[in-house]
């Protein structure tokens, strides 16, 4: 078993060494503006966004719907301190330069980022996280809805800028930097779900009436898995903000919250690998592969039916419905794909085909 | 080692226990028998803080633990096995184990010797998710998930419910052998029959306060437990 699991290790290591290798070959071959390159960067971003979420809602059983808002405050954070102190006259042009006259480098606003938002998260957990599921989701929906105005609000503009954009804070080109940040975060995340800790929130999840009589301090463990959580969210939004180069507080919208937990549920609550393989699958899908449903298409003289523009969506929500109802626990369920798994798999293949 | 004292509990308005004293001895076996709604669960869940008492004192080992946490008197040694033992369906059997043990900094590697020791069946399905177990196989996770947390007192709620006779037996023989380990055991059981023969000490509970006391023998001899519990007829 311990022979095993070491070869385990190893495989994987040299697997994740071997996928840093093909993204520095594509950051070279593929076209920095060019389609599958804004796939690969969003799938990065969003990736380590979903993981975020599932934590809290696949792990700890806790349906936030906050994301957004925690997205909004890291990546806000993160442009705050890092947009050099010569620019800032000109991106706080109504507001005299604005307040903040420093500029951080960019990896501490990128840790900063996270770590405002969990400290939100910690100063809000203890009120929002006695309520249950539903209302939950509501407290948290109607959370990131306030942070969104609160951010826009005038009197803050010294800050935030109002509802003007925040631009020409540093940001990054290459794939390789939100793959190698997504990569340590995620990593961060399973060590977290795979120590005693992460246990004590599965067993929250699972039955909080016995978690609580084990001696799991609920309040406590619940509004760590928040904190953790919208800390990893805000790491997100930074990542955002800096693909993005610019960033208003007006696109932070709830839609985005749902996106990701669509990512989740169809990726399978509980599932990391899941919420990172379905991220991928999610915009190439909705940015790239589908594409050519939206623009016309000529079989000679013949014109085929319905390929318009918008039809992309309409196809796209259909596969989505269909993976709901076929598959209720998204498509890994809360299993993970791992080098153990596919062994596993494997052998039992082999065993099923020596007995038949 | 236990000792309760006038223990008061309500939910909302009403009284579910209404002044209750009795004594748990180190290394006996007591039981707490009544029938549905007399508050016998209650007063295990006051005992670990999750509900918590209007009046009275619960004194462990000398110590006043009323208006302790759930965890701090877990780490006292007083665990339970919760009425309808609640494991934890996604998690597997051995990780159910090692949550038993969460409050522990220490190696728990000999009580799982231990438990596994007592549950052979448990160590054949430790990567099983505890919710594909069978009911019998649920009721000894759970079980071994409370032995895991090394408790000096264990208190167990309704352990045979649901399970077939020779089961419960089995269940039975296990409350002996932990308790011939040096464990004290706190019994509530429906099935007053096994739990009088298996208890040193039984408590009678009726709506809410203790209505007679005796020796297990006593008790299931005594005329009106047995028209009353034991299912037979009043002579
Ligand atoms: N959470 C609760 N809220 C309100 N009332 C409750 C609650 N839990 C128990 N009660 C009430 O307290 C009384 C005692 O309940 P308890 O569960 O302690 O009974 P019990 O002796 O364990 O019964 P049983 O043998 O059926 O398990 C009952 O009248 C019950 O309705
Ligand atoms: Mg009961």
């Amino acid at each position: 078993m311990k022979e095993k699991k070491k070869s385990d290790m190893i495989i994987s290591a040299v697997l994740l060494a071997a996928l840093f290798v093909v993204v520095a070959v594509l950051d070279k071959r593929l076209s920095a503006t060019g389609i599958a390159m804004t796939v690969l960067k969003k799938g990065c971003i969003y990736s380590l966004v979903a993981v975020s979420m599932n934590l809290l809602n696949g792990f700890t059983g806790l349906f936030s719907l906050g994301q957004a808002g925690f997205m909004l405050i890291g990546g806000y954070t993160y442009a705050i301190l890092t947009i050099p102190v010569e620019a800032r006259n000109s991106v706080y042009q109504y507001f005299d330069g604005g307040i903040v006259q420093f500029a951080l480098p960019f990896w501490v606003g990128i840790i900063a980022a996270g770590c405002v938002a969990a400290l939100i998260a910690w100063l809000i957990g203890l009120p929002v996280l006695r309520l249950k599921s539903d209302y939950l989701a509501i407290a948290t929906l109607g959370f990131a809805e306030i942070i969104r105005a609160f951010f826009q609000w005038d009197k803050l503009g010294v800050l935030t800028n109002g509802s003007n954009m925040l631009r020409k804070y540093p940001s990054f080109q290459s794939l390789m930097f939100p793959f190698v940040v997504a990569v340590i975060c995620i990593a961060a995340i399973v060590l977290l779900i795979n120590s005693s800790y992460g246990r004590a929130f599965m067993a929250i999840r699972d039955d909080e009436v016995a978690a609580e009589a084990m001696g799991i301090n609920l309040a406590h463990h619940k509004r760590m898995s928040f904190c953790i959580s919208s800390f990893f969210a805000g790491i997100g939004g930074a990542l955002l903000a800096m693909y993005q180069t610019t960033i208003q507080a007006s696109a932070f919208k709830s839609n985005m919250t749902y996106e990701i937990l669509l990512i989740v549920v169809i990726g399978g609550l509980g599932s990391i690998t899941g919420s990172v393989v379905a991220t991928f699958l999610f915009y190439a899908c909705s940015e790239w592969w589908l594409r050519f449903l939206d623009s016309e298409l000529m079989i000679g003289a013949f014109k085929v039916p319905l390929l318009r523009s918008g039809f992309r969506k309409v196809v796209f929500s259909v596969i989505i419905m269909l993976i709901v109802l076929f598959a209720r626990k998204g498509l890994m369920g809360d299993k993970e794909f791992s080098v153990a798994g596919i062994r596993e798999f494997f052998s039992k293949r082999k065993k099923k085909e020596a007995g038949s | 080692m236990l000792k309760i004292n006038d223990l008061k509990v309500n939910y909302g308005g009403i009284e579910a226990v209404k002044g209750i004293s009795f004594e748990v001895k180190e290394g006996s076996v007591v039981t707490l028998i009544g029938a549905n709604g007399a508050g016998k669960s209650t007063t295990l869940r006051s005992i670990v803080s999750l509900v918590k008492p209007a009046s009275g004192t619960i004194t462990f080992q000398g110590e006043n633990i009323v208006g302790k946490s759930t965890d701090e008197i877990v780490k006292k040694g007083i665990t339970l096995v919760p009425e309808g033992r609640r494991i934890f369906p996604d998690l597997t059997v051995l990780e159910n184990l090692k949550i038993g043990a969460y409050m522990r900094k220490d190696s728990i590697k000999d009580d799982l010797e231990w438990v596994y020791g007592l549950f052979p069946r448990l160590k054949e399905r430790e990567w099983q998710p505890g919710g594909t177990l069978s009911g019998g196989e649920q009721q000894m996770l759970a079980i071994g998930r409370a032995l895991m947390s090394r408790p000096k007192l264990i208190m167990m709620d309704e352990p045979s419910l649901g399970l077939a006779p020779i089961v419960v037996q089995g269940v039975f023989d296990i409350i002996r052998e932990i308790n011939k380990q040096g464990v004290t055991i706190l019994l509530i059981e429906q099935n007053a029959n096994m739990a009088l023969k298996a208890a040193d000490v039984g408590y009678v509970m009726e709506t809410g306060r203790i209505t007679m006391t005796g020796t297990g023998e006593e008790l299931a001899n005594n005329a009106q437990v047995k028209a009353a519990y034991l299912g037979k007829a009043r002579k």
